[in-house]
């Protein structure tokens, strides 16, 4: 094994250039398909980051514009969604699909005044369900309960960053349990305060759906409604559904039942779904970039494989007539290949995974402002360390391959005709 | 008989069939040394490749102590080669890389030797042929005739059966020639080493006890030449 490795080492020696021109090309094959795949993960990471804060079987609903006449009315009518609705959605007709049913007014925004301070908030009049599909936590005291709701308390549920802003920075936020807050024109009484979610501009506060009703005399009416559905797993399934919703709901506002625009349904399902098909496909063509330009190196290293074996044909002649058996220089070549290709490989991977990490550090820790948002472009750009040895193992393996087409030729060779070779 | 070679027919195709042996028959005994004497395109060199196992063959049988020498696969003819036969070329062929000691103690790598073991013997033959001082130093450092000892020293490292050598003094001078011959001839007394050597200079031939004279692919006349007066080149004239 030493003595193999020695000759190994020889060989490369005094071909100093040529082995660090092949090594270069392997080592750059597989740092780039690493920091390929790494960016690639902090593109895809960064999607599900962005959406991970909602359920994701939820569908929501819009009242929109009808976008054709029927029934006698005219197109460009204004859909506002009623209580009627929450009836159909909550009604036989979809109780095999649908599960929770929320609705929503938003109003605001409004100042919240504690003492001196003031932050302006929205209020976002909801469901007690709206906690575990929207994934509000809870940080001290309670969400909207339905004895808020049946009996339409003046309650509401802050965020810690609005707590924070009223208590000039400091953190007690348990202090505001029971305390009156003045929101808008009313009094409330704040019953919990929720983590706030930093991905929203600003944090809404809750309070109960029914008393925003009140509040806005304005029964009979939504902004939005949210339910949650199961059973309905592929993108024709959804699309089936959201039809057959569609034209219930649009036949009671009088909307012909296939208008697109009197009713807005933003399927977060269906959205993940796409979502999920555009990851994959980014990830496969990734892939398939990183390996060709892996191949690129291959290519190299069977090339220097080649014009190495025609150089030594001579020295392999007279190792031949002195013994040495096809197989043994056949690993005399391969051996090298190997070495060459995992020595350099294994350099590709360390500095592709510090790349990796360097990017983490820097554009995985920044965010762009979109639609207002805070949104993450890049997170976790890197790329887990059994898949660096998994595509290290590959080219080991490829390295292999890459000897042994000039290691055939070599071995082949009978000794008088490689000792006519000078 | 050590060698045994009947009706060996070789012919080479490089677009044109050529009839290199035309049925060679030839026995040669073990501790003999014998040269095989012919002018170019005799072959001489033809047969020497056979008789080394470097090429094979087309009709006809060889037999070295016994053992059929035919259709041999390469890895059966180069362990052959690597127990039975010490090959001398007339360009020397060492490894230009390695130094004196590594080209010597090479063969025994292909026979599994320890690496030290290896070296301690190598180191051996180098003193006897008065080359310890030179067993680091590289091919390209050393002058024709330190580069054939290395050579025989490695030709000789297995304890083959049989050390054929191909013109062993053709890149040589004079002196050196001499010298080269001179170590064969020793080998050959002190060792009983069995020495085929093949040549067309009669200088050389004179040297050995046995001259084989190849024409055209045949076997010619064999002279006997126990008292080294084969030719006017007696044994105390000049060589070349």
């Amino acid at each position: 094994m030493k003595d193999l490795f020695l000759e190994i080492w020889e060989s490369l020696k005094r071909n100093k250039l040529r082995t660090a021109l092949t090594g270069f090309a392997v080592a750059w094959g597989i740092f780039m398909l690493i920091v390929l795949l790494g960016a690639g993960n902090g593109l895809m990471n960064a999607f599900m980051f962005n959406g991970r804060d909602f359920a994701s079987n939820t569908m929501m609903i819009f009242g929109g514009y009808t976008t054709k006449p029927y029934d006698g009315l005219e197109q460009g009518r204004d859909i506002n969604l009623n209580d009627k609705d929450i009836e159909l959605t909550e009604s036989q007709l979809f109780v095999n699909h649908i599960d929770d049913v929320t609705a929503n007014i938003t109003q605001g925004p409004y100042p919240m005044v504690w003492k001196n301070k003031s932050v302006s908030v929205s209020l976002s009049g909801s469901y007690p369900k709206i906690a575990e599909m929207d994934k509000i936590t809870i940080e001290e005291g309670r969400f909207i309960n339905n004895i808020d709701m049946q009996q339409r308390r003046k309650t509401a549920v802050i965020a810690t960053s609005h707590a924070k802003q009223l208590l000039n920075g400091g953190t007690d936020y348990a202090y505001f349990l029971g305390k009156q807050l003045k929101i808008g024109n009313s009094m409330y009484k704040i019953v919990g305060i929720y983590k706030a979610q930093e991905n929203m501009r600003n944090n809404d506060v809750y309070v109960p759906f029914t008393t925003m009703q009140m509040l806005t005399n304005n029964y009979n009416y939504e902004d939005h409604i949210v339910f949650t559905f199961h059973g309905l797993n592929t993108e024709q399934e959804n699309e089936e559904f959201e039809r057959q919703y569609r034209a219930v709901l649009n036949q009671s506002h009088r909307a012909a039942p296939d208008d697109d625009g009197a009713l807005w349904i933003w399927n977060r399902f269906t959205q993940n779904m796409q979502m999920d098909k555009g990851t994959s496909i980014l990830r496969k063509a990734l892939w398939i970039i990183g390996i060709l330009t892996l191949l690129g190196g291959i290519v190299g290293v069977s090339n220097i494989m080649l014009i190495t074996v025609k150089e030594r044909t001579h020295e392999f002649g007279i190792r031949k007539a002195i013994g040495a058996t096809p197989a043994s220089i056949m690993k005399l070549i391969v051996a090298e290949s190997v070495t060459i290709t995992a020595l350099f490989g294994y350099i590709g991977m360390i500095l592709g995974l510090v790349a990796c990490e360097i990017m983490d550090a820097t554009v995985g820790k920044s965010s762009l402002e979109m639609f207002g948002e805070k949104v993450s472009v890049f997170v976790d750009p890197t790329v887990g360390l059994d898949v660096a040895f998994g595509v290290t193992l590959v080219l080991i393996i490829a390295g292999t391959i890459a000897g042994l087409s000039p290691a055939l030729k070599a071995a082949r060779i009978r000794p008088i005709e490689a000792l006519r070779n000078e | 008989m050590l060698i045994e070679l009947q009706g060996i027919h070789k012919t080479y195709d490089n677009g044109q069939p050529l009839h290199v042996l035309k049925g060679i028959d030839l026995s040669i005994d073990k501790g003999e040394f014998v040269s095989i004497m012919g002018a170019s395109g005799s072959g001489k060199s033809t047969l020497l490749n056979i008789l080394g196992i470097l090429d094979n063959y087309d009709e006809g049988e060889y037999h070295i102590d016994g053992k059929l020498i035919k259709n041999l696969s390469e890895k059966e003819a180069a362990h052959y080669r690597n127990q039975m036969i010490g090959f001398v070329f007339q360009s020397f062929n060492l490894i230009n890389f390695k130094t004196a000691i590594e080209n010597v103690e090479l063969p025994l790598f292909y026979q599994g030797v320890s690496r030290k073991e290896r070296h301690d013997l190598a180191m051996n033959y180098l003193e006897r042929f008065g080359l310890a001082d030179w067993a680091s130093h590289y091919p390209n450092e050393m002058s024709g005739g330190q580069k054939q000892r290395v050579a025989i020293a490695r030709a000789l490292i297995t304890q083959p059966r049989i050390l054929l050598a191909d013109e062993p003094t053709g890149a040589l001078d004079s002196k050196t020639s001499v010298e080269v011959m001179d170590l064969l001839t020793q080998l050959n007394r002190e060792e009983k080493v069995t020495i085929i050597v093949v040549t067309h200079e009669s200088g050389v031939a004179n040297c050995t006890d046995k001259i084989i004279h190849i024409k055209d692919g045949i076997i010619g006349e064999t002279t006997l030449n126990a008292e080294h007066h084969a030719s006017i080149f007696g044994s105390d004239t000049i060589m070349k």
